[in-house]
C-alpha cells in the first residue's frame, strides 16, 4: 500500500477524512478491542499532556515539550510496535511512550527533574528520549544493524520532528540505513514548525518523504492527524522490516498545537487562523467520529473514558511526587561502570558540604 | 614476538574478537584495505564483513550506530579514521556515548572502544597531527587511554575492549611503526587507571603519555650525563587520572615537569599542576613546570619540528627546575 502514494507526486494517505468519512478499500482490519484501545491512549496522552502544562505552571513540573495534536502520529506509531520491537524517541513523544507501556510516573518523573525518569523498565525496548535532535537516528541505525547480525527479526523505530531533517545525523542515519539495508522505521512527525521556524524553511523539498527515494527505499506521506492512516504505513513499515526487506521513512503531516515547549511563545510567531484551522483536524475528534460511526462508541464510554483518564493521571501525579529525590551516591553512581578514586573524593566532599551546611 | 605498535592492536583485536563474538569493527576502511594504517588488516577475512564492517564515509554515523549496536548487546570497537575528523562525532560522544550511563541510571550503557590515532611527527597533511586529548578528559563518563609502547598497547586495549565503560583509545600515528617491541603472543591486561613507572629518578618526576614518553626517555639520558636523575611517569590513562601515582612520585623529588603535544593552555599539563599544588605543595623545591606544544595551530610538514617537544627543549626544561 505504502507504494501506491508517490511522495514525489504529494500524494498522501488517508483512509479517515476530516468529516469521519471512510475510504474503505484502506481500512485496516483491527478489532474493537484494538480500536478502542488507540483511542483510549490518544484520550490519555491528551489529558496527561494538559495535566503536564498546568504542573509547569504551578512550578511542580520543568519545562515540558507538549505532544497536543500529535496523538494519532504518537499512538499510530506506537499500535504497530511488537514487544520484541525497538523505539528510539524524541522529546515530544509522550504518547508513544504511554502506549508502549511506559508508566506515566516514571515519564513525568524524568520532566519533573530526576534522570531515574529515563531508567526504562525491564522487558521494554525504549532508548531514553533524545534532547539533540536527530542524534537519535544513527542510534537507531546501530540497533537496527545490530538486529541484522544478531539475525533477529526485529523492526526498529525512530521518531523526530521536521527540524530534524535538517541535521546531519538525518542524513548519516539514512544513508546507513540504505546501504545496510536496515530494518528502521522512521516517523518523521512533521509538525510544521522547529520551535518557531517553519517547515518552509527547513527544506526546499515538496515533502519530506521524497527524501527516502535519494537514500534508496520507499517514504511516505501519511495524515498525521489520521491515526488509522499512519498505523496502517507503520504496521507495513514494520512487517518490512522484520522481513528483511530494509527501512521506510514514514512522514506523518500534522500541526503542533502547542508551543514548542512551556518556555515557548508561539504567538511571537504564527498566527492563530492557523492554529483554528488544524484545530477543525484534531485527530482524536476524527477518530471518535470513525469509532461512533461504526457504532463502537457512545457518550457515555467518553464520560467514562475522560474520568478514567483523569484519574489515571492524578493518580500517577501522586506517584511521581513522592518518588524520594535522588540521593547524592546517585549523582556520581552511574557515571562510570565503577566509581573512580577521583570521584569518591568529590563525594565524599559534597556529602561532608550537606552535612555542614544542611543542604 | 618483536612487533611493532600497529601490529599489536591488530592482534590484540583479532584475539578479542576470537574472546567475545560480541565484538564488531566498524569504520571508514576498516575493511578489505585494513585501514590507512593498516591496523585491521585481515581482520574482515578472518571474522566476515558483519564483523568488520566498512561504513558511509560519517563519523557521527559510526559513532551513533555503535551506540544503537550497543543497545542490542554487541560490543562494538569503532575506529575514527584520524582524530583531526572525530568532531563531527562529538555530539555522539559528548551528548550519548559519555553520559547514557548516568542519564538512564545504569540501564543502558555504551561501553565503545573509539579507537583512532593522534598527534603529530608523521609529516602528515593539515588535520591529521592534532593531539586535542584535553577535549575528552573534561568529559565525565569518558575513559581517555594512550598507549606508548608495542606491549603497552596490547594490554591497554584489551582492557579497553573489556571494559564496562566506553573508552577513547588514542593511538600514537607516530608510534605505529617507529620501532619493535618483544611482545607476548598470547592475550594479558593491562589495568586502566594506573600510570606506569618508566624510569626510577631522584630529582625530577617527568609526565608525560604516549608519543612523548619516546621522547621524554632520550632527555632523561641526557640529563643523567649531567648528573640529574630524572623519574618518568607514563600516564597510561588521561582521565580517570592516576593522581596518586605523580603525586607521590613529586613527594619524593620535589620537581614537577609535565610534557605533551598538545598546546599549553587548558592542556592536560594544567590539570596536572594544579592537583600537585593541591596535594604536595609543601614538597614543591621548585613551580611546576610545562613544556607542551605551542598554543598555535599545529603547523604543516615543513615546520612541524618546531611545534612538538624535542630531547633538547625537555632537557632546557629539567635544567631551569633543577636551577630553580
Amino acid at each position: 500500500m505504502i507504494e501506491q502514494f508517490n511522495p514525489l507526486r504529494g500524494e498522501m494517505l488517508q483512509i479517515v477524512r476530516e468529516s469521519g468519512e471512510i475510504r474503505r478499500d484502506l481500512e485496516p482490519s483491527l478489532s474493537a478491542e484494538a480500536l478502542k484501545k488507540m483511542y483510549a491512549d490518544m484520550v490519555l496522552t491528551r489529558v496527561a499532556d494538559g495535566k503536564a502544562l498546568k504542573l509547569q505552571r504551578q512550578g511542580r513540573m520543568g519545562t515540558f515539550a507538549s505532544s497536543r495534536g500529535h496523538e494519532a502520529c504518537q499512538i499510530g506509531t506506537a499500535s504497530a510496535l511488537l514487544k520484541s520491537d525497538w523505539l528510539f524517541p524524541y522529546f515530544r513523544d509522550l504518547g508513544t511512550y504511554l502506549s508502549c507501556g511506559y508508566p506515566l510516573e516514571i515519564y513525568f518523573h524524568y520532566w519533573m527533574g530526576n534522570e531515574a525518569g529515563m531508567r526504562t523498565p525491564e522487558g521494554l525496548n525504549i532508548f531514553p528520549l533524545a534532547i539533540p535532535v536527530a542524534s537519535q537516528i544513527p542510534q537507531s541505525v546501530g540497533a537496527g544493524m545490530a538486529a541484522r547480525i544478531l539475525k533477529q527479526s526485529i523492526a526498529v523505530f525512530c521518531t523526530f520532528g521536521d527540524g530534524a531533517t535538517s541535521e546531519g545525523d538525518f542524513h548519516e542515519g539514512l544513508n546507513f540505513a540504505g546501504v545496510f539495508k536496515t530494518p528502521n522505521v522512521f516517523v518523521c512527525c512533521n509538525n510544521q514548525f522547529a520551535i518557531s521556524v517553519p517547515r518552509s524553511r527547513q527544506t526546499a523539498s515538496a515533502t519530506i518523504a521524497q527524501k527516502a527515494v535519494a537514500y534508496g527505499f520507499p517514504g511516505v506521506l501519511v495524515d498525521g492527524n489520521d491515526i488509522l492512516a499512519v498505523h496502517s504505513a507503520a504496521v507495513e513499515a514494520a512487517d518490512r522490516a522484520r522481513s528483511g526487506k530494509g527501512p521506510t521513512l514514514i512522514e506523518a503531516y500534522t500541526y503542533r498545537m502547542g508551543d514548542h515547549t512551556t518556555s515557548d511563545d508561539a504567538s511571537r510567531y504564527r498566527g492563530s487562523e492557523q492554529l483554528l484551522e488544524w484545530q477543525k483536524k484534531d485527530p482524536i475528534e476524527r477518530f471518535r467520529l470513525y469509532l461512533t460511526a461504526k457504532g463502537l462508541w457512545t457518550e457515555t464510554e467518553e464520560k467514562d473514558l475522560q474520568e478514567k483518564s483523569a484519574s489515571l493521571v492524578e493518580k500517577a501525579v501522586e506517584k511521581a511526587e513522592a518518588i524520594p529525590p535522588a540521593s547524592l551516591e546517585d549523582l556520581f553512581a552511574f557515571t562510570y561502570a565503577t566509581m573512580p578514586a577521583g570521584l569518591g573524593q568529590e563525594l565524599a566532599e559534597l556529602k561532608s558540604f550537606v552535612g555542614e551546611t544542611g543542604r | 614476538m618483536m612487533i611493532t605498535m600497529a601490529q599489536a592492536i591488530n592482534k590484540t583485536l583479532a584475539q578479542e574478537m576470537e574472546r567475545d563474538e560480541r565484538i564488531v569493527i566498524l569504520g571508514e576502511d576498516v575493511g578489505p584495505d585494513g585501514g590507512v594504517f593498516r591496523v585491521t588488516e585481515g581482520l574482515v577475512d578472518r571474522f566476515g564483513h558483519e564483523r568488520v564492517i566498512d561504513t558511509p564515509l560519517a563519523e557521527s554515523g559510526i559513532i551513533g550506530a555503535s551506540i544503537g549496536m550497543s543497545a542490542m548487546g554487541l560490543r562494538p570497537v569503532p575506529e575514527i579514521q584520524f582524530m583531526g575528523f572525530v568532531y563531527p562525532a562529538f555530539n555522539q560522544i559528548i551528548s550519548h556515548v559519555a553520559r547514557l550511563r548516568n542519564r538512564t541510571r545504569g540501564r543502558f550503557s555504551a561501553p565503545l572502544t573509539i579507537r583512532m590515532p593522534y598527534g603529530a611527527g608523521v609529516k602528515a597533511l593539515e588535520h591529521h597531527s592534532e593531539s586535542t586529548e584535553a577535549l575528552f578528559c573534561q568529559i565525565p563518563g569518558l575513559t581517555v587511554v594512550v598507549p606508548s609502547t608495542p606491549y603497552e598497547a596490547k594490554g591497554l586495549l584489551s582492557s579497553a575492549i573489556r571494559s564496562d565503560d566506553p573508552v577513547i583509545f588514542l593511538e600514537p600515528s607516530r608510534l605505529y611503526r617507529s620501532g619493535k617491541q618483544e611482545v607476548p603472543e598470547e592475550s594479558y591486561q593491562i589495568p586502566i587507571g594506573k600510570a606506569r613507572l618508566v624510569r626510577e629518578g631522584r630529582d625530577l618526576t617527568i609526565i608525560a603519555w604516549g608519543a612523548m614518553i619516546p621522547v621524554v626517555e632520550k632527555a632523561a639520558e641526557d640529563a643523567q650525563s649531567l648528573g640529574i636523575a630524572v623519574e618518568i611517569l607514563d600516564l597510561r590513562t588521561l582521565s580517570p587520572l592516576d593522581k596518586e601515582s605523580f603525586i607521590s612520585s613529586v613527594r619524593k623529588t620535589g620537581r614537577a615537569l609535565v610534557v605533551h603535544e598538545a598546546p599549553k593552555t587548558c592542556g592536560l599539563g594544567a590539570e596536572i599542576a594544579a592537583i600537585i599544588n593541591e596535594a604536595a605543595l609543601l614538597s614543591l623545591e621548585a613551580p611546576i613546570l610545562r613544556v607542551t606544544g605551542w598554543d598555535i595551530t599545529v603547523p604543516l610538514p615543513k615546520n612541524e619540528d618546531y611545534y612538538y617537544p624535542g630531547p633538547e627543549r625537555i632537557l632546557r626544561g629539567i635544567r631551569r627546575l633543577m636551577e630553580f
